[in-house]
């Protein structure tokens, strides 16, 4: 079990981990979210002991990684694509990583055919794609057949195929009862995969909820009416109790309302509607939103103003435009 | 705790899976052995070249010509060695397989200098025996001469030292090319270069170059405030210091 313990880093005077304390659950893929420079990559180099926290720890099972013998049998992780020496073959690097942690030699073989790299084995790194550089890199996670596995954003820069192979291998590492642990700046790719989320925002944790209860929050959805007869409209809703939302280019929005139930409604009133149409809000945009508030808190509080250039942005300092 | 022998293993395949580390490695030898060889025969020719204000004839440093570049060559090897995890980023996954990172550093520093002391004994008996064979019968030398044996195991220690020396700065500075750019000036060019400014002259006897170079000598040069062995001792202390230096920063700064 993996536990943050008000874990804090701070380069100079910039605060890249603030205070976050969580656990990873076992068994499932939790999805570590949040917008690039959210401080994940910080979060997960802390939990391998590569980074010095500034104040709080991580124990792993109620221990320091450090503490731990071959740590590679106990948690697997993909940090870069390609931290692999150019001039070492794919073979090679998992050898020697496997002699570390005394991982007999066959399972070198083993790891290379279940990432599809049998083939350029004897290839040095140099040539690989970033595809290929991926691969290897999971090769080397899963190499000492790990508990716990941990990527860092892995499908970035990968091709469709790329990351359909990835999403899958997730899903079957976790249906064998694994621990995953897997950082991303998209919710759609998480929504896929993901059975916990986790999500920070400036180094702060916003959310650490099961993924179906992030749903269930924050799938809203509407249905928008567009008709030339607004005021119409409004009084026939407003007769059947129901409220409506102004929405984009003049429509209007009834959150949770019933598509059947409004176009019932429009044909009794005599009024022409252009557009009836069932509205989701993306779990996208749910994770937009609540990084964006945090972003804009922690700019207001936490960060101290850049030193004004002389005249630059005068206009925007009038009285009453403070943020 | 990370097991030691393991870890060493891990090492070795490190080092031999890459064509830099082992040319490097390889081209000590070559350099060494082959100016050494075109000296002597120069020399057999031209004996009286060398031996110019009343100097007696040197036959093991006529022979050991060539060390002087092969320093530069176990440099090198010993920055790749150490410095290819820097520019590759490999060092976090190096540092995440063994993260007790002094294990990590001591089966580094096992690894290179015991490869380094077998690559250079092998070069300095080979470059000694070739430069002897070249200047033939008249003018040659043998082992069983006077500090002879001394000067030839010596130079393979000195090279050795020298090799650690730079890992140890190069796990100090995290970069390759910084390591050269500080390794090489420090011990092929200032040195000579100071020893002619007379204020600092009395300083540069002590640096890395100087003092483990004393053992290579049969006939002394320089006239040096030490004996060959403490030299080397001195020597030594500066790799010491450079591989202390190396784990302090290793153990401390977030990889």
């Amino acid at each position: 079990m993996i536990e943050l313990h008000h874990l804090t880093k701070r380069y100079g005077d910039k605060l890249a981990v603030d205070d976050l304390s969580f656990r990873i659950p076992e068994g499932v893929v939790t999805g570590f979210l949040g917008p690039n420079g959210a401080g994940k990559s910080t979060t997960m180099r802390m939990i391998l002991d590569l980074d010095r926290p500034t104040s709080g720890e991580v124990t792993i099972g109620g221990r320091r990684y450090a503490g731990i013998q071959d740590p590679l049998r106990q948690i697997g992780a993909l940090l870069e694509a390609k931290a692999v020496h150019p001039g070492r073959t794919a073979y090679d690097h998992l050898l020697w990583l496997a002699q570390s942690n005394r991982v007999p030699r066959a399972r070198v073989d083993e790891v290379l055919d279940l990432v599809g790299l049998t083939a350029v084995a004897r290839k040095r790194a140099r040539g690989f794609s970033l595809g290929m550089g991926q691969r290897l890199g999971i090769a080397s996670a899963l190499l000492a057949d790990p508990q716990t596995l941990m990527f860092d954003e892995p499908v970035n820069g990968l091709d469709p195929e790329g990351i359909l192979w990835i999403r899958n291998l997730m899903k079957r590492l976790a249906s064998e009862g694994r621990t995953v642990f897997v950082s991303s700046h998209l919710m759609s790719e998480m929504a896929l995969t993901a059975d916990h989320l986790v999500v920070i925002g400036r180094g702060r944790l916003l959310a650490d909820l099961p993924m179906a209860e992030f749903i269930k929050r924050n799938s809203r959805s509407s249905v928008r009416l567009r008709t030339p007869h607004q005021e119409q409209l409004l009084d026939a809703l407003h007769g059947a109790g129901l409220r409506a939302e102004p929405g984009p280019d003049g429509a209007w929005e009834v959150v949770d309302g019933d598509p059947v139930v409004l176009g019932d409604l429009a044909a009794a009133h005599g009024v022409t509607l252009h557009e009836l149409s069932p509205q989701q809000a993306s779990l996208e945009e749910a994770f937009m939103q609540m990084t964006a508030d945090s972003v804009e808190y922690h700019m207001g509080a936490a960060a101290p103003a850049p030193p004004p250039v002389w005249g630059a942005g005068w206009n925007d300092r009038k009285p009453g435009k403070e943020s | 705790m990370a097991v030691f022998p393991a870890v060493a293993q891990s090492e070795w395949t490190k080092i031999r899976s890459v064509r830099s580390t082992v040319w490097s490695l390889v081209s000590v030898f070559l350099i060494t052995v082959a100016l050494g060889l075109a000296i002597s025969l120069v020399a057999r020719n031209n004996p009286t070249d060398f031996t110019e204000g009343g100097r007696p004839f040197d036959a093991t440093a006529i022979s050991f010509i060539g060390v002087g570049f092969g320093r530069l060559a176990i440099v090198v090897f010993g920055v790749l060695a150490v410095g290819n995890e820097y520019s590759s980023g490999m060092i976090r996954v190096s540092l995440a397989a063994v993260p007790q990172r002094g294990t990590l550093l001591a089966a580094k520093t096992a690894v290179l200098g015991a490869l380094a002391l077998a690559a250079s004994l092998v070069t300095v008996f080979v470059a000694f025996f070739v430069g002897q064979a070249a200047l033939g019968g008249g003018l040659s030398t043998s082992l069983g001469a006077e500090n002879v044996l001394r000067a030839v195991v010596g130079t393979a220690l000195y090279l050795t030292l020298l090799c650690l020396l730079s890992a140890g700065v190069t796990v100090m500075v995290r970069h390759q090319i910084l390591a050269l750019a500080i390794l090489v000036p420090f011990i092929l060019l200032i040195s000579p270069i100071l020893t002619l400014v007379p204020v600092v002259k009395d300083w540069i006897k002590y640096f890395p170059d100087q003092t483990g170079g004393a053992i290579t000598q049969v006939v002394p040069t320089d006239d040096l405030p030490y004996g060959p062995w403490t030299g080397l001792l001195i020597c030594a202390a500066w790799t010491a210091a450079a591989l202390l230096g190396g784990y302090l920063v290793l153990k401390r700064r977030d990889a």
